[in-house]
């Protein structure tokens, strides 16, 4: 370990001492200047980006830097989903404040428990060694599990936090057996002497192939993906709005990062054989994802639902196994994270006084109630749908194309067949905020920062549409 | 003689143990903890074996972060179990079911 070491992972470190910091100042802040730890938390999250962004000085950004004997690894896939990460967490925090006060629970734990996840999403986008992999993995995970329990005296958010413990814990224990064997045939742990192995030795060997089948079925449950869906739209309803917010968006980049880790960079000879998995469970993602949304009449499952498809068109992107493919992907996946924190956000809004607005008909006539949060609201449905000059739309663009310049025309065909059948749920909701009539009149109101951060953030899905080409550029050099 | 097949049988076997109980148990979530854990070992089994015959430690350390985070993992589960029986009284599998759309 060295200087050098040290400085790779230098975000991860402040992250990790200034969570521990926030735990210990909590002894000292009395109840009614809870205020500061909101502050103190999105502070770390500055300094975490100021950081990441400014890389170390001696090395130039693109070229990837190795750590600690090779577990660990910064270069710009990393950097940039980190810095999406950061934003995420700091939209989350000023979008759960307002949740916490009104359901009795704001209290620090809440606040350090986000900042280890967000540590493990952190280690997770930057392993490099299947030991760091799992790790970063399990510190992500189980920090989620807690706070699906937070709200300790409900029936509904236990049983949620229940579920999503045992399905992810079997998804950890599938991915663990999965590396067993992929370090038996391979004979190490080392994500580049994985792929230096497969190349010498061929990929016909049966160990290996098991191992990578393990690896494929952990990695879709943590995506969600059909057939291993089954804990999302029950975690998506159970869980506290702003737990939801959280698992939908910033698990999502970090579970990017590992698909890459673990299928491209470690196993990327053996696309031919995870193609054809992830082009399985892309296809039963996309079609039962948008057709079971149809059914929903609970918003946080509905959006469960759209979670499952919009993973799927995720899963299409990666199978190309082109640049093209994965930087398409990177893209997807970061800006559904921005669509989803903003759907979630405006559930939020709508929730009060320790009642949630997850029913489909809390959402009539939004337009009286409050017509610019029902305007930004509608904007970000229509992104989610892929409605053009939307950045959903551009996302859903340029995974299609990678699609088809791998000569598979019928995938693309048949994904956007879907994402228009999809497009109805969404517009299902535009049409009760606009066209039906109010239960309650009342109109709805929300902290400043609140509002502030709720139409940046949709304003942001309608920006990053018109200016997309940074973005895109940004994820396409990434590989 | 101990082969490296009689191990990774072995693995094989905790794993579809951990499985099936998983899959066929509807009675109890402690069970379901247990057999998490199982498959926790199953691939602690593997690992220490193919590190073993290849010669290479890096599996046998990667054996003690599992374990150690296997501890956490029970921990975070129990702590969870507790949460849920004070709210239902029972641990049943079957009960878990007011989630559904």
């Amino acid at each position: 370990m060295n200087w050098q070491d040290l400085q790779v992972a230098a975000p991860e470190i402040i992250v990790l001492l200034m969570a521990c910091g926030l735990l210990i100042l909590d002894l000292f802040v009395s109840e009614q200047r809870r205020g500061l730890i909101h502050l103190v938390s999105l502070l770390i999250l500055a300094l975490a980006a100021i950081i990441t962004l400014r890389g170390i000085p001696a090395i130039d950004a693109v070229t990837p830097v190795m750590a600690f004997g090779d577990t660990y690894v910064r270069d710009s896939m990393g950097d940039l989903l980190k810095v999406f990460a950061y934003l995420l967490m700091a939209m989350m925090l000023i979008y759960s404040r307002h949740y916490l006060r009104q359901f009795d629970m704001y209290r620090s734990e809440y606040y350090a428990l986000a900042l280890f996840a967000l540590l493990g999403a952190m280690v997770l986008i930057s392993a490099a060694s299947m030991i760091t992999i799992y790790l970063g993995l399990e510190l992500m995970s189980l920090s989620l599990y807690a706070m699906v329990a937070l709200k300790r005296d409900d029936k509904v958010a236990t049983e949620a936090a229940m579920k999503y413990f045992i399905l992810g814990s079997m998804a950890s224990g599938m991915l663990l057996y999965g590396m067993s064997m992929i370090y038996g045939a391979t004979g190490s742990l080392q994500i580049h002497e994985i792929s230096q192995a497969i190349a010498n030795q061929g990929s016909d060997n049966m160990i290996l192939l098991l191992g990578l089948v393990f690896t494929v079925v952990a990695l879709a449950f943590k995506f969600g993906l059909v057939p291993f869906h089954m804990w999302v739209p029950d975690v998506y309803q159970g869980a506290p709005a702003p737990v939801t917010l959280f698992i939908s968006s910033v698990p999502k980049l970090a579970a990017f990062a590992m698909t890459i880790r673990l299928l491209q960079d470690s196993l990327g000879g053996l696309h031919g054989d995870w193609q054809g998995m992830l082009l399985m469970v892309g296809v039963l993602s996309i079609a039962l994802g948008n057709l079971a949304a149809l059914a929903q009449s609970n918003i946080k499952r509905m959006l469960a639902y759209s979670t499952i498809a919009h993973m799927g068109f995720v899963m299409l992107g990666l199978l190309s196994g082109t640049p093209e493919g994965y930087g398409a992907s990177m893209f997807y996946v970061i800006t559904y994270a921005l669509m989803s924190a903003g759907a979630f956000g405006v559930v939020i809004f709508m929730s009060s006084k320790g009642i949630e607005a997850d029913n489909l008909d809390d959402y009539k006539g939004l337009n009286q109630r409050n017509p610019w949060f029902a305007a930004m609201f509608a904007l970000l449905l229509l992104s989610l749908a892929g409605v053009p000059v939307l950045v959903g739309f551009f996302a859903k663009w340029l995974v299609l194309q990678a699609v088809v310049n791998v000569g598979m025309t019928w995938l693309a065909l048949v994904a956007v067949i879907f994402s228009v059948i999809g497009a109805f749920y969404y517009l299902r909701v535009i049409k009760l905020m606009y066209f039906d009539k109010a239960d309650i009149e009342t109109p709805i109101s929300a902290p400043s920062d609140f509002r502030a951060v709720l139409t940046g953030n949709a304003l942001l899905v309608l920006v990053l549409g018109i200016f997309s080409g940074p973005l895109i550029a940004a994820c396409m050099a990434a590989f | 003689m101990l082969t490296l097949t009689h191990y990774l049988t072995l693995g094989a076997i905790l794993m579809c143990l951990s499985v099936a109980g998983i899959f066929l148990n509807r009675k109890n979530i402690i069970i379901l903890l247990m057999s998490i854990e199982l498959m926790l070992l199953a691939a602690n089994m593997n690992l220490v074996a193919f590190s073993r015959f290849i010669g290479n430690p890096d599996g046998q350390i990667f054996v003690f972060f599992i374990l150690t985070v296997a501890a956490a993992e029970a921990a975070i589960g129990l702590a969870i179990l507790v949460a849920l029986y004070r709210n239902r009284q029972s641990i049943n599998v079957a009960d878990l079911d007011d989630l559904k759309g």
